[in-house]
């Protein structure tokens, strides 16, 4: 049995005009142990699919559904109450884009991460001080600095800070977003070494939300290529990365620049749809070079490219509209 | 190699930040760089956070005034020029900046931002400005230009807004433009499309670049030479191809392994990291700031002598002991 399964994923958030449609039917599989990356550009709804997920929704939200089964669980189920009590942070937790500088201020670290141990654990004081001391361990940040205030601390120690957070009551699953975008690159590279360590020791499986698919391949077993609100790819990172199959995701792998060959990067002219109005047909189509026929007028199958791969695209299907 | 367009020499800026409650300690953003631009070249500056790499670029456009050193924009000293004879080096230095959400006012039309600097410089009548703005959209790509004149910087996407930047760069035909981190914010998928903009108009007008970056993956691609800043100092700078392809400084070399390319191997291994962090700039290390963190660090010279920036190869220097002065090897 996969860890999470979700099935037509959705959610939409209402505006003046017609809804926004930033999580639209998204499905996947997550295996225990595994790191799913979802890699997407600025409004293709990644990170609203975290929000989604952990039941975190903007006052706005609308057409919030589908079926998430969390550890056998249907977690859709749960009524709100129950999900904070039973799901949330406790099976899934989550580091949140530059979350380090929601840290507050006034309260040493250390205490704000035995804070949840208390409230939602009725640890003792004392156990949790251990339980957080353990977690700073598991972070590779030194004891004392659980007694530092947040503006003593780098980027790179909040960041930890806040990893060591989501782990506090033991999850199965993290979902990080961005979680290294704020950082520089030398501490990045720390960071990913961190994610990769908790990964094998503690056997966590992380969603690892980026706009990176260089970074994504850091530390994911599979990935999936979202835009404009749905998944137009997955497969393993094998498959994604050296073999991918829909268009969007060959013209990304081409617009980064490598360091190590002289290959000039690629760009995809156009920019990303409004998600209130998304083309229709396929929603890549206007920016696709190799959009055909059908593309403009009928959404796309997703089609199974190779055992456990799979796209959201006309040419890999032989069926028509 | 062409003219000189603008050169910088022991540069520094030096701020005041307070510490405690009366004491004041000085905090040495940029502490001695000298480096050249010239015209229709692109040199890129790469850091990372604290290394100086802005406060050069905003130096060099007078943007903050210089604590010691000069700058020199086409022969002429410009490093104490008052304001007011500021004018003309103004209009021939421009800078197109990171965020193009909050660089453009928006209360302005694109026609607005665009006359700004026409207006200020008191250039063209105000039929050829409009004429000017066309030739300057056009110049971007932004195409039909009587329509994108009218829209609202909220109208435009992230990379139109970026778009509109350059425009407003470059309508005043400068011969220097500091870029610092203009594609930073725009996704993956367009950064390379601004970035061969710029190549493209800088050949086209014999521009000079300064291209302030984190990101010296797209320095490589898009510059002709590249300095790498660490913690206020330049400690390798070459033509772009030879410091990524044989870095002569360890942190250059640092710098290109941290950076993951999209490989599936990547994650079956640890990255080569340096330990640490990048020092405060209140108090650097002695010696060569980069020998806490150094792999190769020599005992009893890295943390003593602080290393010249040497020419160890045509046009290719570094500041490190590895690679000694003649008199020293």
């Amino acid at each position: 049995m996969s860890l999470l399964e979700v099935s037509d994923l959705t959610l939409h958030y209402a505006t003046r005009g017609s809804p926004v449609r930033a999580v639209d039917g998204v499905s996947f599989r997550l295996e225990r142990g595994q790191a799913l990356g979802v890699v997407g550009e600025s409004g293709s709804g990644k990170t609203s699919l975290s929000l989604a997920l952990m039941r975190l929704l903007p006052s706005n939200a609308t057409g919030y559904g589908g079926s998430v089964t969390l550890d056998g669980q249907d977690v859709m189920a749960l009524s709100n109450d129950e999900f904070r009590r039973q799901v949330r942070w406790r099976k899934m937790s989550m580091v949140f884009q530059g979350a380090q500088s929601s840290l507050n201020p006034v309260l040493r670290v250390g205490r704000q991460v035995a804070e949840p141990l208390m409230l939602e654990d009725g640890a003792r004081k004392a156990q949790a001080r251990e339980r957080t001391l353990r977690l700073f361990d598991l972070v590779r940040l030194p004891r004392e600095v659980a007694d530092r205030y947040p503006h003593e601390l780098s980027g790179g120690m909040k960041q930890r800070v806040m990893i060591a957070m989501s782990l506090a009551l033991d999850p199965a699953l993290v979902v990080l977003d961005e979680p290294t975008s704020a950082l520089d690159v030398s501490i990045q590279a720390q960071m990913m070494n961190l994610l990769k360590d908790l990964k094998s020791e503690l056997g966590i499986s992380f969603i690892f939300i980026t706009h990176d698919i260089a970074l994504a391949s850091d530390i994911c077993d599979r990935i999936a290529v979202v835009y404009a609100g749905q998944m137009v790819e997955l497969g393993s990172a094998d498959d994604a990365l050296t073999q991918p199959s829909h268009p969007y995701t060959q013209r990304l792998l081409g617009s980064i620049p490598r360091l190590a060959s002289s290959e000039p990067p690629q760009f995809i002219p156009g920019a990303p749809p409004d998600l209130s109005e998304p083309p229709a047909g396929c929603r890549f189509h206007p920016r696709c070079p190799l959009a055909f026929e059908p593309c403009d007028r009928a959404e796309p199958p997703v089609a199974a490219v190779r055992d456990g791969h799979e796209a959201r695209c006309w040419l890999l299907t032989e069926e028509r509209p | 190699m062409t003219a000189e367009l603008m050169r910088v020499e022991d540069l520094r800026v030096y701020y005041q930040a307070r510490k405690g409650l009366i004491g004041s300690v000085a905090v040495k953003a940029l502490d001695g760089v000298s480096l050249a631009v010239h015209a229709g070249e692109t040199l890129a500056v790469v850091g990372e956070s604290g290394s100086g790499k802005t406060t050069l670029g905003r130096a060099a456009l007078r943007l903050v005034r210089p604590t010691g050193g000069r700058v020199v924009f086409r022969g002429e000293d410009v490093t104490h020029l008052p304001d007011s004879r500021l004018g003309a080096f103004r209009r021939r230095a421009q800078g197109v900046f990171q965020d193009p959400y909050s660089s453009l006012d928006g209360f302005m039309s694109v026609a607005q931002i665009l006359e700004e600097p026409l207006a200020i410089h008191g250039v063209g009548a105000p039929r050829e400005r409009t004429e000017m703005i066309h030739d300057a959209l056009r110049d971007v790509r932004m195409s039909p230009p009587e329509e994108m004149a009218a829209r609202f910087p909220h109208m435009l996407s992230g990379g139109l807004r970026q778009r509109v930047g350059i425009a407003r760069a470059l309508i005043l035909k400068p011969d220097f433009i500091l870029a610092d981190e203009p594609v930073s914010m725009i996704d993956a998928s367009s950064r390379a499309e601004i970035l061969y903009l710029m190549l493209e108009l800088q050949r086209a007008y014999d521009i000079g670049f300064l291209y302030v970056t984190h990101d010296i993956a797209t320095a490589r691609h898009f510059s002709d030479r590249i300095a790498v800043m660490y913690a206020g100092r330049v400690v390798e700078i070459g033509p772009a191809e030879r410091v990524i392809d044989e870095p002569l400084h360890p942190y250059t070399e640092a710098l290109i392994r941290a950076i993951p390319e999209p490989d599936p191997a990547n994650r079956l291994r640890h990255r080569p990291v340096i330990p640490g962090e990048p020092p405060s700039p209140t108090e650097p290390p002695t010696g060569c700031r980069f020998h806490p963190r150094c792999p190769l660090a020599i005992a009893g010279t890295c943390e003593v002598v602080d290393p010249p920036l040497i020419e160890v190869r045509p046009g290719h220097h570094a500041a490190c002991h590895l690679h000694p002065t003649p008199e020293e090897g």
